[in-house]
């Protein structure tokens, strides 16, 4: 074969896939970029050019704000809490104890189960009144609670259910992680006298630190990825305690109607994936790999 | 599985066409209607129903309905589908949709097809309060069909324990608040094991919401869908008199009052009255296990309860024979018997007086009379909220409902912040 052919050859196995990204998820985010700069085509009113007139109307606007700092909150709340969750459960099955297998699975079902799904089951644990949580309260005599009912409460809810379905799925990379490792490690460390703490902090961790760059990074996409259960259980409320940026997008979008809009918070959203993500492999990745 | 046996017979159709087997002249008109399900039962298979008999008697029409989830999907679904082209002949959609449908220029007003004296005579045989939500600017551009309004439903059992009148609900505001207090029972340590009354708040709480509003005497908006009156004083007022029963009185539960979840707590006697859609009757009916009345809402200066539910309509894009097909249909499925055969298949207030003189009907009545409330309510209700850009115009009152609700603004701040940000949506639509 001739150099060039190798090179048709070559772009022409990449074609199918860069065919199907380009249409899309380029395709779409560069139409999303223009029409953020553009109005909301009504009937009688076809889009015109407005330039940074979303933008503005997004900055006086107290539910981008209010879903923002809810969504930030949500991620601060579930990351760092599912990824230990993760670790934990990982580092325990991985250990030889009877009932093994059931026990990773137990803590697998969660990720298989629909995210619908489960936030119908979730919904009547916090259901007042008769619901599993009020139930259990009740036999310990506290006081009622309305747990999605409330402002205070909802949003915590919220972050259970995520906590719960996510970990889960971690805890698959962490165990996998765990099983590439040598055993040598181990047992060199205890012929020297290393603690098992000591082990863990100065061998293992650092270890599985590629691992939870990953894992990281799928947990700060899905924190503000994740919204299912959100339509479920409180569709955004009680007054707006519950909106979080991608759900308020699709209400903008397809309740209001109102795309223009929903496409500037859209940009909104991916700016802030996007520079969350770079900063995690530009920053993190130097740091990651165990020398 | 119904869709592959409609597309089998679909193709089989065509096939015969290309064989030159069929004499027709011409292929049958092809009738895509989305409807979504918003009460229990047993919905899809009724409908499905529904579009084989219209078959059997208009041969050259092609029905096909689709469901397509909620009332909130069914919208985003046929605005979508207009937005790429593509939009359904007819859907049932919210009576409230009327403008924004208007306004993204998606449907054609039926008075282009009303053509004959009886065509005449059908748009004047629903209710008024129904046609209100179905007209705008002198055209008809919703057929009313799934129509509901609030009623108040309650265990008759309770009320005997609470040494009530089985047989005489509450008819005022005082009233019913009084009776609530009788009828909520606590436990020794002073939780409580049964409320008096809840109105549900999630969701859609203006709905509920404007019920207490209409009974204070006012209307939440005018007829034209360019002004709300969220902060007058009586629909303060309304809001106050929600909130005294759950923070004064206590006896209706705090915090959101999930809509779902409304009727599971009448069943489980977690509560002894509570408000919501009479749609919800056969449900009751089916899944309550003690002896329970259905009540008009009570009265402050009046009665009244906004309607609900939906409307057909017809879109734009369709072909003209298309759109004469989804009228005869309309026409065919609101007659007077298949009216009532509706009502009585699910709840929903059959939508002309003389759907309510057929014999099935007055059968169904005499041997279950809460049927009748809802009807004999309709003198007192109107049209429910809906004003041009009405999903945001209307978020803006459910969120100060729920802040209010939740303790988060008092009444009358909460109402002040939602009418503000309605005036500022409208604005452009007062011309």
């Amino acid at each position: 074969m001739t150099r060039s052919a190798n090179w048709l050859y070559g772009w022409l196995l990449l074609l199918p896939a860069a065919a199907m990204l380009a249409l899309f998820t380029h395709y779409p985010a560069v139409t999303t970029l223009w029409h953020s700069f553009e109005s909301t085509p009504k009937a009688a009113r076809p889009a015109i050019f407005v330039g940074v007139e979303n933008y503005r109307q997004l900055t006086d606007d107290p539910i981008f704000w209010k879903s923002l700092t809810n969504n930030l909150w949500y991620a601060a709340g579930t990351i760092p809490l599912s990824i230990g969750l993760a670790l934990l459960m990982a580092v325990w099955v991985n250990g030889k104890l009877a009932g093994r297998g059931f026990l990773r699975l137990a803590y697998f079902t969660p990720t298989v189960l629909p995210m619908i799904a489960v936030a119908n089951i979730w919904l009547f644990f916090y259901t007042p009144e008769y619901g599993l949580l009020e139930q259990v309260r009740s036999v310990f005599g506290l006081p009622a609670q309305n747990w999605l009912g409330s402002r205070n409460s909802a949003l915590g809810c919220l972050m259970i259910v995520a906590v719960w379905k996510e970990a889960g799925f971690f805890m698959i990379f962490y165990l996998a992680a765990l099983q590439q490792m040598s055993p040598n490690l181990a047992e060199a460390a205890a012929i020297e006298g290393a603690s098992r703490w000591y082990f863990f902090r100065r061998v293992t961790l650092p270890l599985l630190m590629p691992t939870t760059l990953f894992v990281l990074v799928n947990a700060v996409i899905n924190a503000f990825r994740l919204v299912d259960h959100v339509v479920v259980m409180t569709r955004g409320g009680p007054d707006n305690a519950t909106e979080l940026l991608l759900y308020y997008i699709y209400e903008i979008g397809f309740r209001f109607q109102d795309s223009a809009y929903a496409a500037a918070l859209t940009i909104v959203l991916l700016a802030l994936l996007g520079s969350a993500a770079l900063a995690q492999f530009w920053f993190l990745e130097r740091k990651v790999h165990y020398q | 599985m119904k869709l592959l046996k409609r597309l089998l017979g679909a193709f089989c159709a065509s096939l015969m066409t290309l064989l030159g087997t069929a004499a027709l002249a011409q292929a049958p008109v092809e009738v895509p209607f989305f409807f979504p399900v918003a009460v229990g039962g047993p919905i899809t298979k009724i409908i499905d129903g529904y579009a084989a008999d219209f078959e059997k008697d208009n041969a050259g029409i092609k029905l096909h309905p689709i469901y397509s989830g909620s009332y909130q999907d069914t919208i985003a679904k046929a605005l979508t589908a207009v937005k790429s082209g593509d939009p359904p002949v007819t859907s049932i959609l919210l009576s409230t949709d009327m403008y924004t449908l208007i306004d993204e220029d998606a449907i054609v007003p039926f008075d282009d097809l009303i053509k004959t004296d009886a065509d005449r005579a059908w748009l004047k045989s629903f209710y008024p309060a129904f046609m209100e939500n179905s007209q705008t600017g002198g055209k008809t551009w919703g057929i009313p069909f799934q129509r509901s309004t609030i009623v108040l439903y309650y265990n008759k059992d309770a009320f005997k324990e609470a040494g009530l009148d089985p047989n005489r609900p509450p008819g005022t505001w005082k009233e019913m608040a009084d009776y609530a207090a009788k009828l909520t029972k606590r436990d020794a340590a002073g939780n409580v094991t049964q409320w008096g009354v809840q109105i549900p708040s999630s969701g859609f709480p203006y709905w509920l919401f404007q019920g207490l509003a209409l009974e204070n005497g006012v209307n939440l908006m005018n007829a034209a869908g360019t002004e709300v009156y969220y902060d007058k004083p009586e629909v303060i007022g309304a809001l106050q008199y929600w909130l005294d029963l759950i923070n004064k009185t206590k006896v209706h539960p705090p915090g959101i009052v999930e809509w779902g979840t409304t009727p599971k707590d009448f069943f489980e006697r977690k509560v002894a009255m509570m408000w919501t859609t009479t749609g919800n009757l056969t449900n009751v009916r089916s899944n309550a296990k003690f002896d329970f009345g259905v009540a008009m809402l009570p009265a402050n200066k009046r009665r009244g309860s906004p309607t609900g539910g939906g409307n057909f309509y017809l879109f734009k894009q369709a072909k003209p024979e298309q759109q004469a097909a989804a009228f005869k249909f309309v026409k065919w499925i609101t007659s007077p018997s298949r009216a009532a055969q509706w009502g009585i298949d699910t709840g929903y207030v059959a939508v002309r007086p003389d759907a309510w003189e057929t014999p099935e009907m007055k059968k169904y009545v005499a041997e279950f009379p809460p049927a009748a409330v809802a009807r004999d309510q309709l003198q007192f209700a109107v049209a429910e909220l809906s004003t041009h850009d009405n999903q945001r115009v209307t978020k803006a009152l459910n969120d100060g409902l729920q802040a209010a609700l939740t303790g988060s603004k008092p009444a009358e701040q909460a109402m002040k912040d939602a009418q503000r940000e309605a005036d500022r949506l409208l604005k452009s639509y007062r011309k």
